[in-house]
Protein backbone atom coordinates (compact mmCIF):
# COMPACT_ATOMS: atom_id res chain seq x y z
CA UNK A 1 0.00 0.00 0.00
CA UNK A 2 2.76 2.38 1.00
CA UNK A 3 4.75 1.41 -2.06
CA UNK A 4 1.74 2.09 -4.24
CA UNK A 5 1.30 5.48 -2.65
CA UNK A 6 4.91 6.40 -3.23
CA UNK A 7 4.62 5.18 -6.78
CA UNK A 8 1.52 7.28 -7.31
CA UNK A 9 3.25 10.30 -5.83
CA UNK A 10 6.20 9.76 -8.11
CA UNK A 11 3.99 9.47 -11.15
CA UNK A 12 2.04 12.57 -10.26
CA UNK A 13 5.17 14.58 -9.58
CA UNK A 14 6.63 13.65 -12.95
CA UNK A 15 3.33 14.48 -14.57
CA UNK A 16 3.40 17.91 -12.97
CA UNK A 17 7.00 18.37 -14.00
CA UNK A 18 5.90 17.72 -17.55
CA UNK A 19 3.11 20.25 -17.36
CA UNK A 20 5.07 22.96 -15.61
CA UNK A 21 8.11 22.74 -17.81
CA UNK A 22 7.15 25.18 -20.59
CA UNK A 23 8.52 28.47 -19.34
CA UNK A 24 10.50 31.23 -20.99
CA UNK A 25 10.39 29.81 -24.51
CA UNK A 26 6.66 29.33 -24.41
CA UNK A 27 5.99 32.80 -23.05
CA UNK A 28 7.79 34.25 -26.04
CA UNK A 29 5.99 31.84 -28.36
CA UNK A 30 2.58 32.68 -26.91
CA UNK A 31 3.35 36.39 -27.30
CA UNK A 32 4.19 35.83 -30.96
CA UNK A 33 1.06 33.74 -31.43
CA UNK A 34 -1.02 36.51 -29.88
CA UNK A 35 0.56 39.26 -31.97
CA UNK A 36 0.15 37.19 -35.11
CA UNK A 37 -3.42 36.13 -34.45
CA UNK A 38 -4.39 39.78 -33.91
CA UNK A 39 -3.36 40.42 -37.51
CA UNK A 40 -5.48 37.58 -38.85
CA UNK A 41 -9.18 37.41 -39.46
CA UNK A 42 -11.44 34.66 -38.22
CA UNK A 43 -13.35 33.61 -41.33
CA UNK A 44 -16.31 32.31 -39.39
CA UNK A 45 -17.09 35.55 -37.57
CA UNK A 46 -15.52 37.96 -39.96
CA UNK A 47 -15.33 41.01 -37.77
CA UNK A 48 -13.14 39.49 -35.13
CA UNK A 49 -9.52 38.47 -35.19
CA UNK A 50 -8.23 34.97 -34.71
CA UNK A 51 -7.10 36.08 -31.28
CA UNK A 52 -10.58 37.20 -30.18
CA UNK A 53 -12.68 34.51 -31.77
CA UNK A 54 -14.10 31.52 -29.97
CA UNK A 55 -15.15 29.76 -33.15
CA UNK A 56 -13.88 26.18 -33.36
CA UNK A 57 -12.06 27.00 -36.60
CA UNK A 58 -10.22 29.89 -34.93
CA UNK A 59 -9.19 27.52 -32.15
CA UNK A 60 -7.90 25.00 -34.69
CA UNK A 61 -6.00 27.68 -36.56
CA UNK A 62 -4.42 29.03 -33.38
CA UNK A 63 -3.36 25.49 -32.56
CA UNK A 64 -1.92 25.05 -36.05
CA UNK A 65 -0.06 28.38 -35.85
CA UNK A 66 1.38 27.38 -32.48
CA UNK A 67 2.65 24.10 -33.96
CA UNK A 68 4.22 25.92 -36.87
CA UNK A 69 5.87 28.57 -34.69
CA UNK A 70 7.24 25.87 -32.46
CA UNK A 71 8.67 24.17 -35.53
CA UNK A 72 10.65 27.35 -36.20
CA UNK A 73 8.52 28.91 -38.95
CA UNK A 74 8.74 32.68 -39.35
CA UNK A 75 5.70 34.94 -38.96
CA UNK A 76 5.70 35.54 -42.70
CA UNK A 77 5.72 31.82 -43.45
CA UNK A 78 2.72 31.32 -41.18
CA UNK A 79 0.80 34.19 -42.78
CA UNK A 80 1.65 32.84 -46.26
CA UNK A 81 0.40 29.41 -45.19
CA UNK A 82 -2.97 30.89 -44.22
CA UNK A 83 -3.23 33.19 -47.24
CA UNK A 84 -2.60 30.20 -49.55
CA UNK A 85 -5.67 28.50 -48.04
CA UNK A 86 -8.06 31.31 -47.15
CA UNK A 87 -6.94 34.17 -49.42
CA UNK A 88 -5.86 37.73 -48.68
CA UNK A 89 -9.11 38.23 -46.79
CA UNK A 90 -7.58 36.40 -43.84
CA UNK A 91 -5.24 39.35 -43.29
CA UNK A 92 -6.53 42.39 -41.47
CA UNK A 93 -4.11 44.61 -43.39
CA UNK A 94 -4.77 44.00 -47.05
CA UNK A 95 -1.60 43.79 -49.16
CA UNK A 96 -1.04 46.28 -51.97
CA UNK A 97 -1.75 44.54 -55.28
CA UNK A 98 -3.87 45.02 -58.39
CA UNK A 99 -7.17 44.14 -56.78
CA UNK A 100 -6.58 46.37 -53.74
CA UNK A 101 -5.01 49.34 -55.55
CA UNK A 102 -8.27 51.29 -55.56
CA UNK A 103 -8.71 50.59 -51.84
CA UNK A 104 -5.25 51.93 -51.03
CA UNK A 105 -5.02 54.84 -53.45
CA UNK A 106 -8.71 55.70 -53.93
CA UNK A 107 -8.79 58.09 -50.94
CA UNK A 108 -5.80 60.03 -52.31
CA UNK A 109 -7.46 60.17 -55.71
CA UNK A 110 -10.60 61.61 -54.08
CA UNK A 111 -8.44 64.09 -52.16
CA UNK A 112 -6.85 65.31 -55.39
CA UNK A 113 -10.23 65.64 -57.14
CA UNK A 114 -11.69 67.40 -54.09
CA UNK A 115 -8.78 69.84 -53.89
CA UNK A 116 -9.16 70.64 -57.56
CA UNK A 117 -12.91 71.30 -57.21
CA UNK A 118 -12.31 73.41 -54.09
CA UNK A 119 -9.63 75.40 -55.91
CA UNK A 120 -11.98 76.07 -58.83
CA UNK A 121 -14.85 77.13 -56.55
CA UNK A 122 -12.67 79.40 -54.42
CA UNK A 123 -11.17 81.02 -57.50
CA UNK A 124 -14.64 81.69 -58.89
CA UNK A 125 -15.78 83.21 -55.59
CA UNK A 126 -12.67 85.36 -55.39
CA UNK A 127 -13.60 86.67 -58.86
CA UNK A 128 -17.16 87.45 -57.69
CA UNK A 129 -15.85 89.40 -54.71
CA UNK A 130 -13.74 91.52 -56.96
CA UNK A 131 -16.74 92.33 -59.13
CA UNK A 132 -18.76 93.16 -56.03
CA UNK A 133 -15.91 95.34 -54.86
CA UNK A 134 -15.98 97.25 -58.12
CA UNK A 135 -19.73 97.73 -57.83
CA UNK A 136 -19.59 98.99 -54.27
CA UNK B 1 -25.99 74.64 -70.03
CA UNK B 2 -23.79 75.45 -67.07
CA UNK B 3 -26.80 75.35 -64.85
CA UNK B 4 -27.80 71.94 -66.21
CA UNK B 5 -24.28 70.65 -65.53
CA UNK B 6 -24.54 71.88 -61.96
CA UNK B 7 -27.55 69.60 -61.49
CA UNK B 8 -26.46 66.72 -63.63
CA UNK B 9 -22.97 66.16 -62.29
CA UNK B 10 -24.02 65.62 -58.65
CA UNK B 11 -26.99 63.60 -59.85
CA UNK B 12 -24.71 61.37 -61.92
CA UNK B 13 -22.30 60.94 -59.00
CA UNK B 14 -25.23 60.13 -56.74
CA UNK B 15 -26.52 57.51 -59.16
CA UNK B 16 -23.08 55.90 -59.39
CA UNK B 17 -22.92 55.74 -55.57
CA UNK B 18 -26.42 54.24 -55.47
CA UNK B 19 -25.33 51.68 -58.06
CA UNK B 20 -22.38 50.57 -55.93
CA UNK B 21 -24.47 50.40 -52.76
CA UNK B 22 -27.22 48.44 -54.52
CA UNK B 23 -24.64 45.95 -55.80
CA UNK B 24 -23.26 45.72 -52.26
CA UNK B 25 -26.69 44.78 -50.96
CA UNK B 26 -26.75 41.68 -53.12
CA UNK B 27 -23.25 40.49 -52.31
CA UNK B 28 -22.81 37.89 -49.60
CA UNK B 29 -19.97 39.04 -47.36
CA UNK B 30 -19.61 35.47 -46.12
CA UNK B 31 -18.62 34.34 -49.57
CA UNK B 32 -14.89 34.71 -49.67
CA UNK B 33 -13.30 33.79 -53.00
CA UNK B 34 -11.05 30.79 -52.48
CA UNK B 35 -7.45 31.22 -53.60
CA UNK B 36 -7.43 27.47 -54.28
CA UNK B 37 -9.70 27.66 -57.32
CA UNK B 38 -7.46 27.01 -60.34
CA UNK B 39 -4.80 25.37 -58.17
CA UNK B 40 -4.10 21.68 -57.56
CA UNK B 41 -6.25 20.25 -54.80
CA UNK B 42 -4.30 19.26 -51.68
CA UNK B 43 -3.51 15.54 -51.72
CA UNK B 44 -4.75 13.80 -48.60
CA UNK B 45 -5.02 10.35 -47.12
CA UNK B 46 -7.50 9.52 -44.41
CA UNK B 47 -9.65 6.68 -43.08
CA UNK B 48 -12.88 5.82 -44.88
CA UNK B 49 -16.02 6.09 -42.78
CA UNK B 50 -17.54 2.73 -41.91
CA UNK B 51 -14.77 0.72 -43.51
CA UNK B 52 -12.35 0.01 -40.72
CA UNK B 53 -8.73 -0.16 -41.77
CA UNK B 54 -9.34 1.23 -45.25
CA UNK B 55 -7.62 4.43 -46.31
CA UNK B 56 -8.69 6.88 -48.98
CA UNK B 57 -5.98 8.52 -51.05
CA UNK B 58 -7.13 11.49 -53.12
CA UNK B 59 -4.25 10.90 -55.55
CA UNK B 60 -6.04 7.69 -56.70
CA UNK B 61 -8.77 9.85 -58.28
CA UNK B 62 -6.43 11.40 -60.86
CA UNK B 63 -8.01 11.11 -64.29
CA UNK B 64 -11.52 11.42 -62.85
CA UNK B 65 -13.76 14.40 -62.40
CA UNK B 66 -15.08 14.35 -58.86
CA UNK B 67 -16.71 16.44 -56.18
CA UNK B 68 -15.52 16.78 -52.62
CA UNK B 69 -18.41 17.65 -50.33
CA UNK B 70 -17.44 18.80 -46.85
CA UNK B 71 -20.17 18.01 -44.35
CA UNK B 72 -20.81 17.03 -40.74
CA UNK B 73 -23.59 15.54 -38.68
CA UNK B 74 -23.73 18.72 -36.55
CA UNK B 75 -24.22 20.94 -39.60
CA UNK B 76 -27.83 22.00 -40.14
CA UNK B 77 -27.36 23.45 -43.61
CA UNK B 78 -25.89 20.10 -44.70
CA UNK B 79 -29.32 18.50 -44.15
CA UNK B 80 -30.84 21.12 -46.48
CA UNK B 81 -28.33 20.16 -49.11
CA UNK B 82 -28.68 16.41 -48.64
CA UNK B 83 -31.64 15.88 -51.03
CA UNK B 84 -29.72 17.68 -53.79
CA UNK B 85 -26.73 15.41 -53.23
CA UNK B 86 -29.03 12.37 -53.37
CA UNK B 87 -30.44 13.66 -56.65
CA UNK B 88 -26.89 14.01 -58.00
CA UNK B 89 -25.99 10.49 -56.89
CA UNK B 90 -29.04 9.07 -58.68
CA UNK B 91 -27.69 10.26 -62.05
CA UNK B 92 -24.73 7.88 -61.57
CA UNK B 93 -22.68 10.40 -63.54
CA UNK B 94 -21.60 12.70 -60.77
CA UNK B 95 -19.08 11.22 -58.35
CA UNK B 96 -19.23 12.84 -54.96
CA UNK B 97 -16.89 12.00 -52.11
CA UNK B 98 -17.73 13.19 -48.64
CA UNK B 99 -15.35 14.73 -46.15
CA UNK B 100 -16.79 14.29 -42.68
CA UNK B 101 -15.42 17.40 -40.99
CA UNK B 102 -14.78 17.50 -37.23
CA UNK B 103 -17.32 14.82 -36.48
CA UNK B 104 -17.65 11.46 -34.79
CA UNK B 105 -18.03 8.35 -36.92
CA UNK B 106 -21.17 7.18 -35.12
CA UNK B 107 -23.01 10.47 -35.58
CA UNK B 108 -22.03 10.65 -39.24
CA UNK B 109 -23.09 7.08 -39.93
CA UNK B 110 -26.42 7.72 -38.23
CA UNK B 111 -27.08 10.63 -40.60
CA UNK B 112 -26.25 8.55 -43.67
CA UNK B 113 -28.48 5.76 -42.41
CA UNK B 114 -31.40 8.11 -41.81
CA UNK B 115 -31.15 10.27 -44.93
CA UNK B 116 -29.39 8.06 -47.46
CA UNK B 117 -25.78 7.94 -48.58
CA UNK B 118 -25.01 10.05 -51.67
CA UNK B 119 -21.25 9.47 -51.46
CA UNK B 120 -18.93 7.08 -53.28
CA UNK B 121 -17.07 7.10 -50.00
CA UNK B 122 -16.85 9.36 -47.00
CA UNK B 123 -13.44 10.30 -45.67
CA UNK B 124 -13.12 11.23 -42.02
CA UNK B 125 -11.39 14.41 -40.88
CA UNK B 126 -11.97 14.29 -37.15
CA UNK B 127 -9.42 16.98 -36.22
CA UNK B 128 -10.20 19.24 -39.19
CA UNK B 129 -6.67 19.17 -40.63
CA UNK B 130 -7.77 18.31 -44.17
CA UNK B 131 -10.38 21.03 -43.85
CA UNK B 132 -7.66 23.59 -43.10
CA UNK B 133 -5.71 22.50 -46.17
CA UNK B 134 -8.79 23.09 -48.30
CA UNK B 135 -9.47 26.45 -46.64
CA UNK B 136 -12.80 25.24 -45.25
CA UNK B 137 -14.42 27.86 -43.04
CA UNK B 138 -18.09 26.99 -43.14
CA UNK B 139 -19.70 23.64 -43.84
CA UNK B 140 -21.14 22.60 -46.20
CA UNK B 141 -18.57 23.35 -48.87
CA UNK B 142 -18.16 21.61 -52.20
CA UNK B 143 -15.16 21.49 -54.49
CA UNK B 144 -15.22 20.39 -58.14
CA UNK B 145 -11.91 18.73 -59.01
CA UNK B 146 -10.93 17.98 -62.60
CA UNK B 147 -9.04 15.08 -64.17
CA UNK B 148 -5.69 16.73 -63.52
CA UNK B 149 -6.55 17.17 -59.84
CA UNK B 150 -7.12 20.92 -60.12
CA UNK B 151 -9.93 22.62 -58.17
CA UNK B 152 -12.20 24.23 -60.74
CA UNK B 153 -15.07 25.48 -58.62
CA UNK B 154 -15.90 25.99 -54.99
CA UNK B 155 -19.36 26.29 -53.53
CA UNK B 156 -19.51 27.67 -50.00
CA UNK B 157 -22.82 26.86 -48.38
CA UNK B 158 -25.44 24.37 -49.50
CA UNK B 159 -25.78 23.40 -53.16
CA UNK B 160 -29.21 24.45 -54.32
CA UNK B 161 -30.97 23.13 -57.41
CA UNK B 162 -30.19 26.45 -59.07
CA UNK B 163 -26.46 26.22 -58.39
CA UNK B 164 -26.48 22.58 -59.48
CA UNK B 165 -28.09 23.25 -62.84
CA UNK B 166 -26.58 26.63 -63.68
CA UNK B 167 -23.04 26.09 -62.43
CA UNK B 168 -22.05 22.55 -61.50
CA UNK B 169 -23.71 20.50 -64.25
CA UNK B 170 -22.43 22.71 -67.13
CA UNK B 171 -18.94 22.71 -65.61
CA UNK B 172 -18.95 18.91 -65.21
CA UNK B 173 -20.07 18.49 -68.81
CA UNK B 174 -17.18 20.64 -69.94
CA UNK B 175 -14.65 18.86 -67.71
CA UNK B 176 -15.77 15.35 -68.60
CA UNK B 177 -15.25 15.92 -72.29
Amino acid sequence: MKKLLILLLLISSTAFAGAAQPLAEDVALEARLKALSQELRCLVCQNSTLADSNAPLAEDLRKEIRVQLRAGKSDKEVVDYLVARYGDFVRYRPPVNNSTALLWFGPFLLLIIGSFVLYRVLKKHAGNDEIKGEDG
Amino acid sequence: MNRMAKFLIPLALFLVAVGFLAKGLFLDPHEVPSPLVGKPAPIFQAPILGEAGKTFNSADLKGQVWLLNVWASWCGACRDEHPVLMEMAKTKQIFTYGLDYKDTDQAAQAVLLAHGNPYQATVTDADGKIGIDFGVYGVPETYVIDKAGVIRFKQTGPITDEILFTKIVPLLKELQR
